[in-house]
């Protein structure tokens, strides 16, 4: 995908957002350029704090699920006895709709960052762990023989096999899942705290009705949302350069 | 005993079951010397693959023993050579990176890998792979990935990645048979090159009656199962380019075929 289209697209959609407030002529639908406007102020102001804490949540459940997941889901992947054992509860688990426990992880957990660090985790988790488990399972039995046969034992298949085939899955899962991440980041913002984007859109949207706040507060969190899909596709290329190469 | 010393491989009543129960080999006796060539041949199913496997230490015997250079096999042997027919380079890694593979992994395990110098390692692993790259023509593909050189070239990794860690003993199932006819020649020409450089032992797995008569001195026949009493077909000429085309290598292919038949 070309840079160059990417930002024909967004000039595109902006065009259409601008035509649609124009025609709707409402309050709750403000232009783009007040949004933007509102945006660049409202940064420098509440909204870049409440930035940085979602930024936070969101980054340290991605960290805190890759390093519980990959693991698990490597042990699982070249185990097919602890396999057989566990992957009915992952079948089971996997497609809960997470985002119904958050009052329950709230209970649980309370108030803070932990519980909407957690809930995220919990979705992340699953879904890199079955990519990667499914990664790891895959590998050829040839590759491993082969390389068993140069005197590699369980760890060194870690080193130089097992870790480096589930990157690309662990990069996929993640891209997959940063779309869900936000959005429930936003229903978890909703309770119990001060700070964050979702409690943002929801003060200005809801109770303060300030709608060019509202606005750059959603902005805000689909460019967190963006800002985390491209930086996981620049990982991707800059660590798995041979699935780029022709 | 003194014929012992120069013993390469040896089965000592080797019986090898299959969890299906599916017995393959049964009270089977075998012995390699040093530096002899010898081919496994038989159709699918024969057990020729499993043979290397318990001479690789990948699969253990359900009794008896395999012995390399008089030492029971119960594990992977440094010095004994794996090289399989695909699927081998790792596909994440450079050709480089592949062929550095053994090193590397003798790296991690090294005791001295935490204290000698970080780059005088690097250094010799650069020294050794490049010799072994340069010498089966892969030096301009060193930076390349395995999904962009052909499969010649692939297979040539495969063997530089097993050459750099100095084997004795060369195992090869199947190494060229996804290969296209010129450059499966090349490559057993190559094979038996390295073989008189570096006086290895090869025992080479085939289906191919042609790649067998060329490249063992000696040739198994398998067939049957269990193989219990397999039949060896010996012919020093063998195993030599030189030998590629010339009467005997004609005799010996009909002669194989006629026992191939008998044996299945």
């Amino acid at each position: 995908m070309k840079r160059r289209n990417v930002l024909l697209a967004a000039a595109v959609l902006l065009v259409l957002w601008q035509v649609l407030a124009l025609i709707v002529r409402l309050p709750v639908l403000p232009d783009p350029v007040r949004v933007g406007q509102t945006l660049l102020t409202e940064l420098g102001r509440s909204l870049g704090i409440h930035f940085a804490f979602s930024l936070w949540r969101v980054l340290a459940s991605m960290l805190l699920s890759i390093v519980l997941a990959v693991p698990a889901g490597l042990v699982l992947g070249q185990s097919e006895r602890l396999n057989r054992i566990l992957s009915p509860f992952v079948y089971l688990l996997f497609p809960v709709p997470k985002v119904v426990l958050v009052p329950v992880v709230l209970l649980f957990l309370g108030v803070g960052d932990l519980p909407k660090i957690f809930i995220i985790f919990i979705i992340l988790f699953f879904q890199i762990l079955v990519l990667v488990r499914d990664q790891a399972a895959g590998l050829r039995p040839e590759l491993i023989h082969s390389v068993r046969s140069l005197g590699a034992g369980r760890r060194a298949l870690f080193r130089f096999v097992y870790l480096p085939a589930s990157l690309p899955a662990i990069l996929t899962a993640l891209r997959q899942s940063i779309g869900t991440a936000v959005a429930v980041l936003y229903v978890a913002e909703l309770f119990a705290t001060s700070y964050g984007l979702g409690y943002y859109i929801y003060l200005h949207g809801s109770t303060l009705l300030d709608y060019p706040k509202m606005y750059a507060g959603v902005v805000a969190m689909s460019a967190l949302g963006l800002g985390l899909y491209f930086a996981t596709d620049w990982l991707h290329r800059r660590l798995c350069p041979w699935q780029f190469v022709s | 005993m003194s014929t012992a010393a120069s013993l390469m491989v040896e089965a000592d009543n080797l019986t090898f079951t299959y969890l299906d129960s599916q017995t393959v080999f049964q009270e089977f006796n075998w012995q390699v010397a040093e530096g002899q060539a010898w081919s496994i041949l038989g159709p699918s199913g024969c057990g020729k693959s499993t043979l290397l496997y318990l001479l690789a230490g990948l699969r253990q015997p359900t009794s008896g023993q395999v012995r390399v250079r008089g030492e029971p096999i119960g594990r992977p042997r440094p010095r004994t050579g794996l090289i399989l027919q695909d699927f081998g380079l790792l596909p994440w890694a450079t050709v480089f990176q592949n062929a550095s593979l053994g090193l590397r992994i003798r790296g991690f395990y090294g005791p001295d890998g935490t204290h000698a110098p970080r780059d005088e390692e690097d250094l010799q692993i650069q020294q050794r792979v490049s010799f072994w790259l340069d010498r089966l023509g892969l030096a301009g593909q060193a930076g390349s990935y395995p999904s962009q050189v052909s499969g010649g070239q692939r297979q040539r990794v495969a063997i530089a990645r097993t050459l750099a860690l100095s084997p004795d003993l060369l195992l090869m199932d199947e190494p060229l048979a996804a290969l296209d006819a010129p450059t499966r020649e090349g490559l057993q020409d190559l094979i038996l090159d390295l073989r008189r450089e570096h006086g290895l032992t090869t025992i080479l797995v085939t289906h191919s009656i042609e790649e067998a008569a060329l490249m063992g001195q000696h040739v198994m026949v398998l067939g049957d199962l269990p193989n219990r009493d397999p039949v060896v077909l010996s012919e020093p000429a063998a195993a030599s380019a030189a030998f590629r085309g010339s009467h005997g290598y004609t005799d010996r292919v009909k002669q194989l075929r006629l026992t191939l038949e008998a044996a299945g």
